[in-house]
C-alpha cells in the first residue's frame, strides 16, 4: 500500500494505491497524519482512483482522519472510489459526513 | 463442480491479504462477476481479520483455519479459531459495535459480510473460539 500526498493550491489530496486492510493500516494512518498535522490548506481529499481494496479497516481510517480534520477547521472529500469500494462507504454512512466529489 | 479447500494460517494480519486472494482465486470457477468476487474478497477479509484480531488477546503462536466449499452454484467459506470466543453475539454484529474503538476499528465488519453473502451463522463458546459461516449462491454471470 503507498500513499503519495499531492500538494496544490489551498488542497491536500491523499493517493490511496493499492490495498486497504488491517496490515497496512499502522502505516497509512501514520502518512495521512503526519500529512494532516503540516496541513495549512483548507481542502483535503482521499483519492481512491488507485485504491484496489478496501475493509472495513478502512472505515475505521477514514472516521479518525474526519475528526481530525474537522478539528481543524478543513473540508474533507472522497474522490473516484471504485464501485465496490463506494458500496461499503454507503454501507457504512460514510457519505452522511463525507463528500464525493467525483 | 465439488470442491473443497482448507487452510491453516498463523493468526498475523499480514496473512489476511494471501488468504483472501487464495479463496477468490479458488471461487473463479463459478464464473462469479466482478462484484460478486469483491464481495466474497471483503467478507473473507473481514471474517479473518476479526479472527486474528480479537480470537487471541493475549498473543502468542495463533492459528486460524479456513476451509471452502463449493458445491454446485453454492460456496460455503469456513473461518474458525480457538480464540476467546464471542461474549454477545447479537451486540458484536450490531452496526459500529467494537471493544476496540481506541484502534479505530470501525465495528462495520459484521454488517459487511451480512450485507454481501446470502447467509450468515456464528457460532462462538467461551474460551473454545469461534466459528464464522458464510454462505453465497453464485447465480452464473456473464461479466467478465
Amino acid at each position: 500500500m503507498k500513499i503519495e500526498i499531492m500538494h496544490q493550491p489551498n488542497m491536500l489530496i491523499a493517493c490511496l494505491d493499492g490495498e486497504l486492510d488491517e496490515y497496512s493500516a499502522v502505516s497509512v494512518r501514520e502518512k495521512l497524519d503526519r500529512a494532516i498535522d503540516l496541513a495549512v490548506v483548507q481542502n483535503f481529499i482521499f483519492d481512491m482512483s488507485r485504491l484496489t481494496f478496501m475493509d472495513s479497516t478502512g472505515i475505521g481510517i477514514l472516521l479518525g482522519r474526519y475528526k481530525k480534520l474537522k478539528a481543524k477547521g478543513m473540508c474533507i472529500y472522497i474522490a473516484h472510489p471504485s464501485p465496490h469500494i463506494d458500496r461499503i462507504l454507503k454501507t457504512a454512512g460514510i457519505y452522511t459526513i463525507i463528500n464525493k466529489i467525483a | 463442480m465439488n470442491n473443497q479447500f482448507r487452510m491453516k494460517i498463523k493468526a498475523l494480519t499480514e496473512n489476511v491479504a494471501f488468504t483472501r486472494s487464495c479463496i477468490s482465486a479458488f471461487c473463479v470457477g463459478l464464473n462469479p462477476s466482478l462484484e460478486q468476487l469483491d464481495e466474497i474478497k471483503t467478507s473473507s477479509s473481514e471474517a479473518i481479520t476479526n479472527a486474528i484480531v480479537h480470537a487471541y488477546p493475549t498473543g502468542g503462536d495463533n492459528f486460524i483455519y479456513v476451509e471452502v466449499r463449493i458445491e454446485d452454484t453454492n460456496l460455503t467459506i469456513i473461518v474458525e479459531d480457538e480464540g476467546v470466543g464471542i461474549e454477545d453475539i447479537s451486540q458484536a454484529i450490531q452496526p459500529f459495535f467494537t471493544t476496540k474503538a481506541e484502534e479505530e476499528h470501525s465495528g462495520m465488519g459484521f454488517t459487511l459480510i451480512n450485507s454481501f453473502m446470502d447467509k450468515v451463522d456464528i457460532i462462538s463458546t467461551k474460551d473454545k473460539g469461534t466459528k464464522i459461516v458464510m454462505q453465497k449462491n453464485i447465480v452464473e454471470s456473464t461479466n467478465v
